[in-house]
């Protein structure tokens, strides 16, 4: 969805993308999905559906994980903020990456990167969890490839390693 | 020689690029200097254009606009009846119709300027139904608002009614279903009368595009050359849409001089783009006392809405499905695609098949109820067996054995074990809020590859090209869209050569620079496509085994050697490859007789449900998905187009419901149009059995589309299981079950 700026006075904006300190000048309700992918160039982050309904654009904002085309640049002042290029480090895959390529948890692949992130982060916060943990916390990620059987086994995969 | 590829789950080809975020989809692509375009379209659903006029404080100077007299060529999206304009004239037939394009470097302000475009329209009756459609309550299209029409007549049904046992009626809907690919559509242009057209887009098959676009600008064809980006998700949502998506792109770029990209929002995607046909099919049946089908009537008509589009063919595909699995000796079929005012319907997966399958498997349950026999005695007294013909009289040579799939199913789904318990629980439990259970399946089939004579006028081409360093090139326009041709093709090129699935490389479709292997459609990719993949590589090795470089007994060095000597004295090692039918398919397309598919996959889903007597809602607890789909390329991908499609299909029938008011779809958004999440989906349990197919590429037959099929019936034969009431349209939301069930208590 693209929405109307009304407000003329940009701000500027100082926050860390993937452990780098950026600083850009924006409008205040400027999306933070469009700054990532304009502004940052970081366009693994997707747009699905502008509304935070299904998941494609979600970021790590301050261990957080956030639908980026709800979130303002007002917001993101001063946080650190993981996306999908940021989540595994200098060259190598997260174990949930490498897990998504080897158990067909990828298909189209529009929606994996937010999918990913979703991933890690409840892996994070629960590294053993169950079948029905792994629903719960993938499910404000919609994939319409897959039918989430080789993403739930994915995550399975990659907390055994 | 390397192992075997072919059955090995390879990890998909691209799959590092996507899960890092480095695959490029058209909305991550950008152009020094690219305006942003978007499309205004039809405040009405039907009549004249009288006036457009630009309004508002909008600096409209600085925009490029576009309208149907800038069109340099022919004003029709060229595909099987060219009726659909680029942009409307003088008048629109519905209510998302494209009437104006906008273009500007501003992407806020080009949004802010679309609302400001007012078209003002002489207003003229539209209708929405296709019950209005046949009851021609006005005609919107053509004379009679039919755009196709087809008879399969097979034995003669009237001549049964009068001296059979037993005649079972029954009439059953679909509706619209949206194909949702988590990627809108888009496309990018450049375009001026120097160097043609290129676009960049989100799509299934870059020829239709490219054949469009010839006649939208009245350019030579290879003044117009487009390119498939990454593509996420398509469904057949991106298989002729993205025509037109890409016209617009490329009308703006060509009057402007610039780049221009148009991409859809979730809202417009919604709206504006093609649906599955929603559906209402008639069933007459007749059988002898002992459960043997005599003759069985088919009435199948599907909305197409404003345009004709692929109804032709979605209805081709759904007429020749409808009588299923079965051996009948007197099938008459009679089916109508018809016109309303609503934005055309078009392709998606199964492609009218999951329609009139939906409508048969819930017919023959019903039928095996009235001759007192279970679904599953009923079925199995009236398989189609090799030998035996279909409802087009194709003869049936391969192997096909549905009384073994049907047996195993049941099995793996304890089927009758919990059959027998969950009646025991329901009546045990007959409490009016109480929560029931039910089983039910459906056994179908799906044809392979286009219909009839359709692949041998495709006359699809592959192109295979060795380079110096031993790699093996493939040349082909069929798209992946995650359903995993490059993992495909490159494993039946590596078989077929020998070599390491890494020597084998995956060229972008890009009409510019790969031959036409035909549409990304109709599960054609895997087993007709696939089949030239393997000829034109195994016209690489012939080449040069022939020349002497490559002795009989090679490795990848030897052939890594080979090539590069080849390539040094002949400056390049390119083989093609043309498709050539299968032999003894004969089809007649006037009678609608004959060998309709090359190879059909046969299969028999299980479904689980529970039905909760206070919410009204049915859930699907366990699903079982069983089928015969010739060899198994790559089992990882192949149990993934299962569970994908069997996901789609429980969409289809449980929680996806089009809400149309005056002709649009008023839940255009994720918010209310629900598709099934991670918490919603069941088990989906997938097995296949092989039985390897003589013509497809390491005997595999088509996959895609199959899953589409059976999940709807299933279903809804276990509600009737768990509720005792025969519920017959989908989608079968809670409201509607609310409905039925308080008026049958």
């Amino acid at each position: 969805m693209i929405h109307k700026i009304h407000m003329n006075n940009s701000i500027i904006v100082e926050f860390t993308v993937n452990r780098k300190a950026r600083r850009v000048e924006v409008f205040p309700m400027a999306r933070l999905l469009d700054v990532l992918r304009e502004k940052l160039q970081l366009t693994g982050t997707k747009e699905g559906c502008g509304e935070g309904e299904c998941g494609a654009c979600t970021v790590i904002i301050n261990g957080q994980i956030v639908n980026s085309c709800l979130v303002p640049m007002a917001q993101v002042i001063g946080t650190e903020i993981t996306t999908i290029e940021g989540v595994a480090g200098a060259g190598d895959l997260h174990a949930v990456q490498q897990a998504f390529i080897e158990h067909g948890g990828a298909q189209c692949g529009i929606c994996t990167p937010g999918m990913v992130l979703a991933a890690v982060d409840l892996l994070k916060r629960n590294p053993t969890p169950t079948e029905n943990d792994i629903r719960n916390g993938l499910a404000g990620n919609l994939c319409r490839c897959t039918g989430y059987m080789k993403i739930f086994e994915s995550v399975v995969r990659a907390c055994q390693k | 020689m390397a192992d075997h590829p072919i059955g090995k789950s390879f990890p998909r080809k691209e799959g590092r690029k996507k899960v890092t975020g480095q695959a490029l989809y058209v909305d991550d692509v950008s152009f020094p200097e690219m305006l942003h375009g978007v499309t205004v379209r039809s405040p009405s659903p039907r009549g004249r254009i009288k006036n457009i006029s630009f309004e508002g404080s909008i600096p409209w100077d600085e925009f490029t606009i576009v309208t149907a007299k800038d069109i340099p060529g022919a004003n029709y999206v060229a595909l099987i009846l060219n009726d659909q304009p680029f942009l409307a004239a003088d008048f629109v037939n519905h209510p998302e119709e494209p009437v104006v394009l906008l273009a500007h470097r501003d992407k806020y302000l080009v949004e802010e300027a679309r609302r400001n475009v007012r078209i003002e329209i002489e207003e003229q009756p539209p209708i929405f139904t296709l019950e209005e459609s046949l009851a021609k309550k006005e005609i919107v299209w053509g004379e009679d608002n039919v755009f196709k029409k087809f008879l399969v007549d097979k034995g003669n049904v009237d001549e049964v009614w009068a001296s059979a046992d037993l005649i079972v009626d029954g009439e059953y809907e679909t509706g619209a279903q949206e194909q949702l690919y988590i990627e809108n559509n888009g496309a990018i242009a450049i375009a001026n009368a120097t160097d043609g057209v290129t676009v960049w887009g989100s799509m299934q098959c870059p020829y239709y595009v490219h054949k469009a676009l010839v006649k939208l600008f009245g350019l030579p064809e290879e003044k117009i050359r487009i390119i498939q980006t990454e593509t996420g998700g398509g469904f057949g949502g991106k298989e002729e849409y993205p025509s037109l998506i890409a016209g617009h792109a490329a009308l703006l770029a060509w009057k402007s001089g610039k780049p221009v990209k148009i991409i859809y929002d979730r809202a417009e995607d919604m709206v504006a783009t093609t649906k599955r046909h929603p559906s209402r099919t008639r069933h007459k049946t007749a059988v002898t006392k002992d459960g043997k089908l005599l003759a069985m009537e088919i009435e199948f008509v599907i909305d197409g809405g404003a345009y004709c589009t692929l109804s032709p063919v979605v209805l081709s595909r759904g007429t020749i499905h409808a009588a299923g699995p079965y051996v009948c000796p007197n099938v008459r079929i009679h089916s109508r695609a018809v016109a309303t005012n609503l934005p055309p319907q078009g392709a998606f997966r199964g492609f009218g098949a999951p329609q009139s399958i939906f409508a048969l498997e819930r017919q023959m349950d019903k039928v095996a109820h009235a001759v007192g026999l279970t679904p599953e005695e009923f079925r199995r007294r009236n398989f189609i067996h090799e030998g035996e013909t279909t409802a087009t009289s194709q003869v049936i040579r391969e192997s096909v054995n549905m009384d073994h799939l049907l047996t195993r199913a049941l099995q793996l789904s304890d089927y009758h074990a919990k059959r027998e318990q969950f009646a025991r629980d329901n009546a045990a439990t007959n409490g009016r809020f109480s929560k029931k259970r039910g089983m039910g399946f459906a056994t179908f089939m799906h044809g392979a590859g286009f219909t009839g004579s359709g692949e041998v006028f495709l006359q699809s081409v592959v192109s295979a090209e060795a380079t110096a360093e031993g790699k093996v090139k493939i040349l082909a326009a069929s798209t992946e869209i995650g359903q995993g041709t490059n993992t495909i093709f490159s494993q039946i090129a590596a078989e077929a050569l020998g070599l390491d699935f890494d020597s084998i490389e995956i060229v972008q479709p890009d009409t510019g620079r790969v031959p036409n292997s035909g549409p990304t459609v109709a599960s054609r990719t895997s087993m007709v496509v696939g089949k030239l993949v393997e000829s034109a590589v195994t016209g690489l090795k012939q080449t040069l085994l022939g020349s002497g470089l490559l002795p009989e007994n090679y490795g990848q060095s030897e052939f890594k050697t080979a090539c590069a000597e080849y390539v040094a004295r002949f400056g390049s090692l390119k083989t093609s490859s043309t498709y050539q039918p299968p032999p003894n398919v004969h089809w007649d397309d006037e009678k609608y007789q004959g060998d309709a598919y090359g190879a059909y996959a046969w299969a028999v889903y299980v479904a689980e449900v529970s039905f909760d007597g206070l919410t009204y809602e049915a859930h699907v607890e366990d699903f079982v998905a069983l089928q015969e789909v010739g060899r198994v390329l790559n089992p990882v991908l192949a149990a993934g187009q299962i569970e994908g499609g069997v996901a789609q299909a429980i969409g289809f029938t449980l929680f996806e419901n089009v809400v149309w008011k005056d002709g649009r779809m008023a839940n255009n958004q994720m918010t209310n149009y629900i598709i099934p999440t991670p918490a919603d989906i069941p088990p989906i349990r997938v097995f296949f059995e092989e039985n390897p197919y003589a013509y497809g590429p390491g005997g595999a037959k088509g996959i895609g589309e199959l899953p589409m099929d059976g999940a709807a019936p299933a279903i809804l034969n276990a509600i009737e299981n768990a509720t005792g009431i025969s519920f017959n349209r989908i989608p079968l939301m809670p409201e509607r079950l609310l409905e039925e069930v308080s008026c049958k208590s």
